[in-house]
């Protein structure tokens, strides 16, 4: 069979007879080039001009001189950079595993196949990941208004007083709330299609065994879907670091609660639109992503480690 | 393991492996036999839905209500008068109609970015797939690992290389970093190793099909699922996309309709701008309607693509 295989056309050189050489073409190119191509220009370049941009400095006097690391170093002593790289931490220690938590408990109750009306169940739970940000934002801003919004009704109804949900305190609850609401149904659906493509022969085999439910849940669910886990986990954290929508859009209801350099990428987006520090503001974007893809690889090494 | 930025070493598998040609494994009911409905497993996932659902009522209910109504009335139910088709009406003509200009932005920048993106993910996913070709580890290397790469990290530098290159407030700069999708690229490349029998191509290949032909009749129709999958969550990501177009676009003109929304919002923080939260709301339902829609509809075909994705090696 494998000796039916053409050689790429035109081939000059006499066809080896190993197949595995023959396919090694030129021709996929031609498939995967403009997708390069555009990556290229969308990915690579922007990555090499920040890193370009984060070794200049653009003074008053002397326009634009070469700093070397300088802005690095300034970054590293910037008490606002660190606040706004400890709230996204903060906020991603707690909204993620509850987030995870939720959407896996959806996912696990659904496999389980007990509900009813399963299906009405996955897709309305869902639903959410459909509304922009911007829409969702905007939506439970007006809720948690404690005049006229839900926040408001319940205590006006129940004689209640709720907290302002926008106030200092709970404004960074109140976002992950936001991002919960809208990520929730995605993160469950991405358990559930892993749950579903567990080879029905382990449950048969533990249902011979007497296993209980729960057994089932941690001996076979969980171990068989935890690179859905550890996917789900690394792009909720780098979703956590990019954290902005929310924050800037929630701003004009909560201006002394959320600075303009709440969120990393906050800081990074009032640098260079507010400051015209376009360098160090390239050079905090440079150094958020490092902290980003180590986090996001640390999981990963440890998540697809444990227990393997 | 199930995936990719997981473990790139499927990679050299895939185009080694090819002679199995596996079939796209299906996701079926692994029960044994049938478990007993829960009614208490019910009740508690209901309230996961009365979480997501609450504020898309409160949305329905309150894009009824007219700028005094929303004051004057709880979130939950209706005002006394009924203005859900004068708010749509207003929603459209306000500030000479300049709803229905983002909506037309919103779709010019689905149908070129999304569509785009698609297109360039289901070639590249196939080329990943099926060929084997130089530089081809280096290729999905860059890729995986720029996933890990905010994207709004990307936005600043990209932004002031766009304004050199004069392409900032136009739609250029939103339409071109949406053409790629490096998640929609893994999603292809995994659908297409798992739905396309090499056979098949080696057959057409014999019988002298160029690769362009192969591509179009051998393969394109066995990747319609993933297609359909791979075009939804683009376009979502593309339909929802604010950051971006805050950062590029200047003149309101050119503004999808995140950023429009955003911008009538903040009118009332203005000195002298009018309230128009009313506006807001109903153009808030408008705009989530056309994608809630989409889903809905095509739940059968994004949902097996999704299965596929996370098919165990």
């Amino acid at each position: 069979m494998t000796t039916l295989q053409p050689p790429a056309a035109a081939e000059p050189r006499p066809a080896p007879p190993p197949v595995r050489r023959d396919r090694r073409s030129w021709k996929g190119w031609g498939f995967i080039g403009p997708f390069a191509a555009v990556f290229a220009l969308v990915f690579l370049a922007p990555i090499a001009y920040s890193i370009y941009l984060s070794l200049f400095r653009d003074q008053l006097i002397g326009g634009t001189t070469f700093v070397g690391l300088e802005n690095y170093q300034q970054a590293i002593k910037d008490e606002l950079f660190w606040a706004s790289l400890g709230r996204v931490a903060l906020f991603l220690v707690i909204q993620v595993p509850i987030m995870l938590g939720i959407a896996l408990l959806v996912a696990l109750a659904l496999d389980s196949g007990r509900l009813y009306g399963k299906s009405f169940f996955r897709i309305t739970i869902f639903l959410p990941y459909a509304v922009p940000a911007v829409v969702a934002t905007l939506m439970w801003g007006f809720m948690y208004g404690t005049k006229y919004g839900l926040v408001g009704d319940v205590n006006s109804a129940f004689g209640w007083s709720l907290p302002d949900p926008l106030s200092a305190d709970l404004v960074l609850a109140s976002i992950g709330n936001i991002v919960t609401w809208e990520f929730v149904g995605y993160n469950m659906l991405i358990f559930y299609s892993a749950l579903r493509v567990v080879p029905h022969s382990l449950y048969e085999a533990a249902e011979i065994d007497g296993a209980s439910q729960w057994r089932v849940i941690t001996a076979i669910k969980l171990p068989a879907i935890r690179g859905a886990l550890v996917i789900a986990t690394i792009f909720s954290i780098i979703g956590s670091f990019q954290l902005f929508n929310e924050p800037s859009i929630l701003r004009p209801l909560a201006r002394n609660a959320i600075t303009t350099d709440y969120t990393p990428n906050f800081y990074t987006y009032s640098l260079s639109f507010s400051g015209q520090q376009h360098n160090y503001s390239a050079t905090v974007a440079i150094i958020m992503g490092l902290i980003t893809m180590v986090v996001a690889y640390v999981v990963q090494l440890r998540g697809m480690r444990k227990g393997a | 393991m199930t995936t990719p930025v997981t473990t790139p070493a499927p990679t050299a598998a895939a185009p080694a492996g090819v002679r199995t040609a596996p079939r796209l494994r299906r996701a079926k009911e692994h029960r044994p036999g049938r478990p007993r409905r829960s009614k208490l497993l019910t009740v508690l996932t209901s309230l996961v839905v009365l979480y997501t659902v609450v504020p898309l009522i409160w949305l329905v209910v309150n894009a009824t209500k007219t700028q005094s109504g929303l004051a004057n009335s709880g979130g939950l139910w209706f005002a006394d008068d009924f203005a859900l088709w004068d708010n749509i009406r207003d929603t459209f003509t306000y500030g000479d109609g300049i709803f229905t200009r983002w909506l037309l932005n919103t779709l010019l920048y689905v149908v070129l970015g999304a569509g785009g993106a698609t297109l360039l993910a289901v070639l590249g996913g196939y080329a990943l797939a099926k060929f084997d070709f130089p530089g081809k580890r280096g290729v999905f290397a860059t890729v995986i690992g720029a996933v890990a790469v905010p994207g709004t990290a990307l936005a600043v530098p990209t932004f002031l290389m766009f304004s050199k290159m004069g392409l900032t407030d136009t739609p250029w700069a939103v339409v071109l970093p949406s053409l790629v999708s490096p998640f929609g690229l893994y999603l292809m490349w995994v659908f297409a190793t798992e739905a396309i029998p090499t056979e098949l191509l080696e057959a057409a290949r014999m019988d002298g099909a160029g690769e362009a032909r192969t591509f179009f009749t051998v393969a394109l129709p066995l990747l319609a699922p993933g297609i359909v999958t791979v075009l939804l969550f683009t376009t979502v990501a593309t339909w929802n996309n604010y950051f971006l177009p805050l950062i590029m676009l200047k003149d309101p003109d050119w503004y999808p309709l995140t950023l429009g929304l955003s911008a009538w919002n903040s009118q009332a923080e203005t000195v002298g701008g009018e309230v128009i939260f009313n506006l807001v709301i109903t153009g808030s339902l408008l705009t989530i309607l056309p994608l809630v829609v989409a889903f809905l509809f095509l739940q059968k075909y994004w949902q097996s693509g999704l299965a596929a994705g996370s098919v165990k090696e």
